[in-house]
């Protein structure tokens, strides 16, 4: 690891400006599972270290009359526990999925929301492109834990955010401050995301400088959600492919609905075309599978990873019928 | 029940390392000690250098103190030195143990106020002004933490190296879920890798300290 200062601010305005400094050659540390290992592989080499863990606005989670607001340093344990967030079934899908005590008492949600992507040619040095020489030894690779979807461009990896599905299927936005002084904006989360065309751009929008502070859900009253991620391993893992859904379901007809997958291109991935298999029907076995074939209907696999194809189909139809499961109290912790 | 219990281990075999009188354990402790007051010595020199800016320390070596099982300890470290390579090279506390570069075997688990975290992935510098505990403290003076004593009734371990950061990950767990399921269970000690495969002991201790079995 490269040496670095450490800075430790107690308000944001504080955190903005250290951030700031060194041209923007700064790093955020939250929880510290994923810049830790990327700081060890001298993927990232900071000048600074930011440690926002002591700006005490960014640890609550509040709810309003429109919805619940969650601080970026609420970690995945405090998320699980917080009765605010107890109908949000999508989002305790995903906890219950990271089976780690360590990473759900670490980890959160800012750093999940911002996690760089697992690629191992990103992970060995070769770039988030994955490139040597100019050209991209990912096409031609092990690419079987790469992308199925969103990857015709230089960019094959997948999103690792295992969050981001729920929140966007939620209609999530996130709080940015940054980079000049008291600077904030309020981002969809759908457009926070994106697909670098180069080697020197990021996963997301945040520029040096800018901080993520808070992400807003609606109100989760009468709605139904649920995830399912399709996990290689029992033990911690990533997974192949998840799904999440968001479905209001009135008088046993879907009036609206939103679909989003993980883990299959360089961003969350959100399926308009499954959503829309769904809408003015009733969920059974049957519509969740045309959802599912609708969501996958454009994939493009690479060399080693059309199986996540049928994964990812699968992670539709399963996060679909648990939604729907969802309602029953009796089922609310099966998925 | 009761034929398992007797067949279990309660100590090691007379004439193993631990009742000869020296060990591996304690010379490495001795060259650990010696090792950080050397560092103590020269890094004083560099004090001066320190950013005088408030909230932020320079990269030099930075005085760090840290509370480990109730005791303060001043070391003299850069900022990039991880707990784990603080509390095993400075502190010679070697229960937290380097797996992988990666850490993703749990293997560093320690508790810091009250939460299972992942020694290699926190730097030393983050902890101060909070309570660490490592395995070392849960068979201090006399007392055997149950998790531990857990593990030594279920036969729970065999190389050893996985055992400490289990322990203390199912302390965290135990903690937090003093009545968890058996699913609870598997979602929650998954963080930790045991390459020997003891699961099954484990899993038995995780239901025994639960109550489930």
């Amino acid at each position: 690891m490269r040496n670095f200062e450490y800075a430790r601010p107690e308000t944001e305005a504080e955190a903005v400006e250290l951030l700031g400094e060194h041209d923007g050659n700064t790093a955020v540390l939250a929880g510290g599972t994923d810049l830790l290992n990327l700081m060890k592989a001298e993927l990232v080499a900071p000048q600074r270290v930011v440690d926002i863990k002591h700006v005490d606005s960014l640890h609550s989670v509040t709810a309003d009359d429109d919805g619940v607001q969650i601080g970026s340093l609420v970690t995945l344990d405090e998320m699980q526990s917080e009765p605010l967030l107890a109908g949000y079934q999508s989002l305790q899908d995903v906890i219950r999925g990271v089976r780690s005590i360590q990473i759900r008492q670490m980890g959160t949600i800012g750093g999940d929301l911002c996690h760089m992507p697992n690629c191992w040619y990103f992970r060995n040095g070769n770039g988030l492109l994955g490139l040597e020489d100019g050209k991209s030894v990912v096409a031609g690779g092990d690419n079987r834990y790469h992308a199925i979807l969103g990857n015709r461009g230089p960019a094959k990896f997948v999103s690792a955010s295992r969050f981001a599905p729920a929140m966007m299927a939620w209609g999530a936005k996130v709080r940015v401050i940054g980079p000049k002084p008291h600077h904030e904006q309020w981002i969809d989360l759908d457009s926070f995301y994106r697909t670098p065309k180069t080697d020197r751009q990021g996963v997301t929008l945040l520029k040096p400088g800018q901080l993520l502070t808070h992400i807003r859900l609606p109100s989760a009253s009468r709605l139904l959600s649920a995830s399912y991620e399709v996990l290689e391993l029992e033990g911690l893992d990533w997974p192949l492919a998840a799904a999440s859904a968001m479905l209001n379901v009135v008088d046993g007809v879907v009036r609206n609905a939103r679909v989003v997958m993980g883990h299959v291109a360089p961003t969350p991935w959100e399926s308009r075309e499954a959503a829309a298999a769904i809408i003015g029907r009733p969920v059974t076995e049957a519509t969740a599978e045309s959802a599912g074939e609708a969501a996958i209907a454009a994939a493009t696999p690479l060399s080693e990873n059309r199986y996540k194809v049928r994964v990812a189909r699968t992670a539709v139809k399963r996060a679909i019928l648990a939604a729907a499961e969802s309602a029953r109290p009796e089922n609310r912790r099966e998925v | 029940m009761r034929d398992r219990e007797e067949r279990t281990r309660s100590g090691p075999p007379e004439g193993s390392p631990t009742t000869s009188g020296f060990n591996r354990r304690d010379f490495l402790k001795g060259s650990g000690a010696a090792a950080a007051a050397t560092a103590l010595v020269t890094a004083t020199e560099t004090v001066t250098a320190q950013d005088v800016k408030s909230n932020v320390r320079s990269a030099e070596p930075q005085k760090v103190t840290l509370n480990v099982n109730g005791e303060d300890h001043t070391l003299e470290i850069e900022p990039r030195v991880t707990l784990l390579d603080a509390l095993r090279n400075d502190l010679s506390l070697t229960g937290c143990k380097d797996v992988d570069e990666r850490d993703a075997a749990g293997a560093d688990t320690v508790i810091i106020d009250g939460k299972a975290v992942l020694a290699g992935s926190r730097l030393a510098i983050e902890c101060e002004g909070q309570k660490i505990r490592t395995v070392e403290s849960l068979v201090a003076d006399g007392n055997i933490d149950p998790v531990v004593a857990s593990f030594v009734k279920h036969d729970a371990q065999q190389c050893g190296f996985c055992t400490p950061g289990f322990v203390m990950a199912m302390r965290a767990f135990v903690d937090k879920n003093p009545k968890a399921s058996d699913e609870e269970i598997r979602e929650g000690l998954g963080g930790n890798i045991c390459r020997c495969g003891t699961y099954d002991g484990i899993m038995k201790c995780a239901l025994e300290l639960t109550g489930g079995a």
